[in-house]
């Protein structure tokens, strides 16, 4: 299997990304530019954290007219993995691709901490699997991961069950306090109505080898080799 | 011609940044003041096309990147 980090000017986790895919999971993977067109021989797509284009604007609102994502938009439409990552997250959205938007931290501030994230759904090619109501500890770093959605979009959402993580507390219940950003239905990823584009704000990437304290991110990145192996 | 863009967060969308501001006004002593929003403003200069035209490209700009139209909506002024 073939995976690709796509790299944005501004990227910051591609590296992260690429090692685990590339020598923690042992999958082949390479880094796509993103003013290359092309997405060939590849069997998923990673968009990486960071501050694409210093975050100008609005947080993705610049990268998601590279032209590396006219080619992630077909990519998606194949049903193949695409996978966003914190700001990657962000580009999906502004793409199109992923629902609502990320407004400011509720407290204003950026926020660098461990958080707990509960599975929702595993019939996504990253929680393959896992099982729903599982908790993960996985690090979170970003000042827009507030996500809101307007009430009616979002009902409908969660009817089709594409929320796939939310923000839990040890006990695997939902609370105000555990909600680090204020995200309606304290969501931290949702996926696309084909269930193939999936994002999460977390870093699994941050937290997937013993040496960074937490492996819990690295459940993930088998559940995203599995559903490759299985495509 | 010159377009003045204004985005603004929807009115049902909580502005953290416009809370703070106003959290700021009010320990500076400024208790008449209820609400401070926080916007955006762009101004765009758009040469060698006529005024309507000019003015469908401001609009469209507007719409297809200045703004989110998730949680922002925006006013396209001439000047």
């Amino acid at each position: 299997m073939r995976v690709g980090v796509v790299v944005f000017p501004g990227s910051n986790c591609d590296h992260d990304s690429y090692h685990v895919l590339k020598h923690v999971m042992g999958c082949e993977t390479r880094f796509v530019w993103h003013k290359e067109a092309g997405l060939e021989g590849l069997d998923a797509v990673v968009l990486p954290g960071g501050f694409a284009y210093g975050d100008y604007l609005r947080t993705g609102a610049i990268a998601r007219f590279s032209p590396v994502m006219r080619s992630v938009v077909e990519f998606a439409k194949t049903g193949a993995p695409v996978i966003g990552i914190c700001n990657g997250f962000q580009i999906l959205q502004e793409a199109g691709l992923l629902p609502g938007a990320m407004l400011r931290n509720r407290g204003v501030k950026f926020l660098s901490q461990p958080v707990q994230v509960r599975v929702e759904r595993a019939d996504t090619p990253l929680t393959a699997g896992l099982r729903a109501g599982e908790l993960l500890t996985m690090p979170i770093a970003h000042g827009e991961g507030n996500f809101y959605l307007p009430d009616d979009e979002l009902r409908r959402l969660e009817d089709a069950g594409r929320v796939v993580f939310r923000y839990a507390a040890r006990t695997g219940g939902l609370d105000d306090a555990s909600n680090p950003n204020g995200s309606v239905n304290a969501i931290a990823g949702v996926c696309s109505a084909q269930r193939n584009v999936v994002a999460l704000m977390p870093h699994p990437e941050r937290a997937a080898e013993p040496a960074l304290g937490c492996s819990d991110g690295r459940r993930l990145f088998e559940a995203l080799t599995r559903s490759l192996v299985a495509a | 011609m010159k377009a003045r863009v204004y985005v603004t967060l929807k009115k049902s969308v909580f502005d953290p940044q416009g809370k703070t501001i106003h959290d700021a006004l009010l320990s500076m002593g400024y208790s008449s003041v209820a609400e401070v929003r926080q916007g955006k403003f762009f101004e765009v200069t758009i040469d060698g096309v006529s005024p309507e035209q000019g003015r469908r490209i401001a609009e469209e700009i507007a719409a297809r990147l200045l703004a989110n139209p998730v949680i922002e909506s925006y006013r396209v002024e001439e000047e």
